[in-house]
């Protein structure tokens, strides 16, 4: 059993709100759980909707067909009713002829407890529908309104009457409660992850849709002791958390394309400096300011080459909730292992969407740090950039080693930091950097997952958050007996090749399937690899795909 | 003990000699060791600093002096910390991190070697450079007034504004001990003559003019802004201003006696976040 269920309405009314309530119960009864927000750049009116999808198996996407929709005006019936499952229910203020339509009088109910709870009604009424029980989602209530106690009791009352004026759709499939699940957006377990690998400071300038990051890691500063600085621009924000690196603590920024922009210069000088840092890129589309709530993956050639010159990088694209925690943790200890800036490509599809999985297993993280054990250096024998085998130099911060003090420079410089112009010193000092790749290359590059049969005439490729539609997609593809399997980057560059190599068959299509206009990724696996791909599924409305979509877009373009 | 090192790129003559001279003379007086004091600076000539003396440096970007040294203010309280660049890199291209960092009034000392010229790329106006003064891109001379860094500091509220002229060494030498034991963000702009390209802001020039501040009250706010519009014929040096308020770090409360680098992340700790999202 899988429902979908559309919240819409104007900005202002609420409708995260109801979705976060809503979901959360959902979650607590058992189900599993999948909400996507889809806003509007603005505070007040427009339209705007929120998909809560449920079940009793895994959701890895959000989906297009929908089983409910609760309208908070008449414009998310006209725009949504086109996707409304032929069974499917609208619950609305509105008297409509059709069979479909179930009228519930919100307002009027709750002008007589609290006539600021409306929405309470409006969750109330579609735990009926659904068959469920109000005990979870009084809890949740009253986690919700910690803070406005007194609400509590109207929140109840208004639950109960919107429970009460409707009736029972269909009952929904039981579950068992699960504690060892979490129910967590893509931005907060970025922001987990970050806190987990142990960040003392985070800086950044708000731009949507990565503020959810630093608003997750300031909600915890105080508790934590560690620092969040909303900077003046983002050009300040990375060249702070470079500073703050430098002097010894782990930092991380984040912000979006437009930001990444104003910071490239930045990247760069982490690169020369080797000064460890982990930046989170959540995509929207662009150029400039383009759709700015909205979800694209534009910026992964960007992230690829930001910056002038030539330096490490690493870019990683979390595929999912689970995902983003463990990726942002493992960005710490490679940013430091290898003195590297790290890239965490996400995007605002994933960034903004609520996922039930699988708790975090704490048990195999380790924070590793890779400083210089004090024991081994003092003035005499300490150089920063000392030229090594692997590339890397033992790094310290200033005030670690008695007597020595420790000197970065943007410009080329020689083992100890100092600027140098010889054309022997910088070619040396260039390898050195570049040699850091190749280590990190067979150390520690992931592999991309493979999801699907072992015999496949197609084979799609994924990167980043497209990895759960397309999971859906293959199920899909499956049940009609087509024979397809899906490779998830995760990181992306420096690309990882085996996996790719050993699938790209001569009788295996490849399909590559982006968020993007260009088919960046194709671009990256042509340079480096030589794979063509056979078709490219590609969108860049804003939106993020679904399933049906793809599904249908391969039945109409592919086969 | 600070010492100068031997070879530099200034040009023989350089303002910059004197100023390091001051700065190396203030920090041994100061009796500070080397590894305890970070230099933060930008791009351009006297952002080399940290080369030409043994302390720790950061030789950052151009304009970004100033936010590398806020991340180190939060990592570390125990270092130290100096904002050093010239005019166009504090002034301009940095413009809008000195205006929001007076508003932090964090505990550093910020020297700007103002030449009120740009001398790495040989000539061009700075944000100082007299209005009517030609160079070879302002062919009909400076179109814009000239910035005020002493009056910019005093209306933005700074806690410490001082100017000094690399002629008087020893004043400089105080007016950095001065700053260094000063609690919150001290400016010192100090005007220093480019030998090579600044042929109106001589040695000459600025000796004729400069006079120190005597028996100027420096808790005297207004009568120190109205003292800043003094240039021209006659150029105050000396501290304006200065004022004890709550510095960047007073009011982060999250933060403890022990600095973040010293301390460790615990994961059963970050474990327990977990709770709010079952």
């Amino acid at each position: 059993m899988k429902k979908n269920i559309l919240i819409g309405g104007e900005a202002g009314q609420g409708l995260q709100t109801i979705a976060s309530i809503l979901g959360k119960t959902l979650f607590r009864e058992g189900y599993e759980v999948f909400t996507t927000k889809n806003y509007m750049s603005r505070v007040r009116g427009g339209h705007n909707f929120i998909k809560v999808r449920f079940g009793n198996e895994e959701i890895t996407a959000s989906s297009k067909k929908l089983d409910l929709i609760v309208a908070l005006n008449q414009e998310t019936i006209d725009k949504h009713q086109e996707d409304l499952k032929e069974e499917g229910k609208i619950l609305s203020e509105k008297e409509h002829e059709e069979n479909q339509n179930i009228k519930i009088n919100a307002a009027e109910i709750a002008a007589d407890i609290n006539p600021k709870g409306k929405n309470t009604v409006f969750i109330g009424a579609v735990l009926k529908l659904f068959g469920l029980e109000l005990d979870k989602c009084k809890e949740v209530i009253n986690e919700n309104f910690s803070k406005k106690k007194e609400v509590i009791q109207d929140n109840y009352e208004l639950l109960k009457a919107g429970y009460e004026s409707v009736e029972i759709t269909e009952e929904c499939v039981e579950v068992e409660e699960n504690d060892e699940r979490i129910y967590i957006d893509g931005n907060t377990a970025i922001g987990y992850g970050a806190v987990s690998a142990g960040i003392k400071y985070y800086s950044a300038y708000p731009m949507s849709p990565s503020t959810g990051i630093m608003n997750y890691v300031a909600s915890k500063q105080e508790d934590l002791g560690i620092v969040v600085e909303q900077a003046e621009d983002e050009i300040a924000a990375i060249n702070m958390a470079l500073g703050a690196s430098y002097g010894g603590i782990r930092t991380m920024t984040g912000t979006s394309g437009g930001g990444l922009a104003l910071m490239s210069e930045a990247v760069g000088l982490a690169g020369i400096t080797e000064t460890p840092l982990v930046i989170a890129e959540v995509q929207r589309p662009g150029p400039a300011t383009g759709l700015p709530t909205r979800t694209e993956q534009g910026d992964l050639l960007f992230a690829v080459h930001v910056s002038q010159g030539e330096f490490p990088l690493m870019v990683m694209a979390p595929k999912d909730q689970k995902d983003a925690f463990y990726q942002t943790f493992r960005a710490h200890n490679i940013a430091e292992k290898y003195q590297i800036p790290v890239v965490i490509l996400s995007d605002q599809y994933l960034g903004d969407a609520t996922a039930s999985i699988e708790e975090y297993d704490f048990s195999d993280l380790e924070i590793k740090r890779n400083l210089v054990n004090k024991k081994n250096y003092d003035s005499k024998n300490y150089n920063r950039y000392e030229i090594t085998e692997d590339g890397i130099s033992p790094r310290a911060y200033p005030g670690l080693l008695d007597g020595e003090t420790i000197l970065a420079d943007s410009d080329e410089h020689d083992k100890h930091g100092y600027i140098v112009e010889d054309a022997d010193k910088r070619v040396e000092m260039a390898d050195k950097r570049m040699k850091k790749l190749d280590k990190l290359i067979d150390e520690d590059l992931l592999e991309p997952e493979y999801y699907g049969k072992d015999e496949i005439d197609y084979l799609f490729l994924s990167w980043g958050s497209t990895s759960g539609v397309l999971k859906e997609t293959i199920d899909l593809l499956q049940k009609d007996g087509i024979k397809a399997g899906l490779l998830s980057f995760n990181d992306v560059w420096p690309l990882p090749e085996d996996k790719l190599k050993k699938l790209a068959a001569d009788n295996v299509k490849i399909i590559d399937v982006e968020n993007n206009s260009t088919a960046q990724f194709a671009k990256l696996i042509r340079a480096e690899t030589g794979i063509e791909v056979d078709n490219k599924i590609l969108k860049y409305d804003g939106r993020p795909f679904t399933a049906d979509e793809v599904y249908n877009r391969f039945k109409s373009e592919v086969k | 003990m600070f010492e100068e090192t031997d070879n530099t790129a200034w040009c023989p003559g350089c303002g910059n000699f004197p100023l390091r001279t001051a700065l190396k003379d203030a920090l041994n007086e100061l009796d500070l060791k080397p590894e305890k004091v970070a230099m933060f600076t930008g791009i351009g000539q006297a952002a080399k600093m940290p080369h030409y003396l043994n302390i720790n440096g950061f030789n950052g970007l151009h304009g970004r002096s100033f936010p590398p040294a806020i991340g180190m203010r939060i990592a570390n309280q125990k270092m130290k910390v100096i904002v050093e660049s010239g005019d166009g890199c504090s002034y301009g291209e940095g413009g809008n991190h000195i205006l929001h960092n007076i508003r932090r009034n964090p505990d550093l000392v910020h020297l700007v070697h103002d030449n009120q010229i740009y001398g790495l790329t040989k000539g061009q106006a700075s944000p100082t450079t007299e209005a009517g003064y030609t160079t070879k891109v302002q062919t009909n001379g400076v179109n814009a007034e000239p910035l005020n860094p002493v009056k910019f500091a005093l209306s933005m509220g700074a806690s410490f504004v001082a100017r000094a002229f690399v002629g008087n060494r020893e004043h400089l030498a105080n007016l950095i001990k001065e700053a260094m034991n000063h609690r919150g963000y001290a400016l010192i702009d100090i005007l220093q003559p480019c030998v090579t390209f600044n042929k109106l802001n001589t040695y000459k020039w600025y000796s004729k003019r400069v006079s120190k501040l005597d028996n100027h009250d420096s808790s005297d706010y207004y009568k120190a802004l109205k003292l800043s519009e003094k240039w021209g014929d006659e150029i105050p040096i000396g501290v304006f201003y200065k004022e004890e308020k709550e510095i960047f770090r007073d009011r982060l409360s999250q933060l403890d006696e022990t600095p973040l680098v010293e301390k460790k992340t615990d994961l059963n700790e970050m474990r327990s976040l977990m709770k709010e999202f079952k």
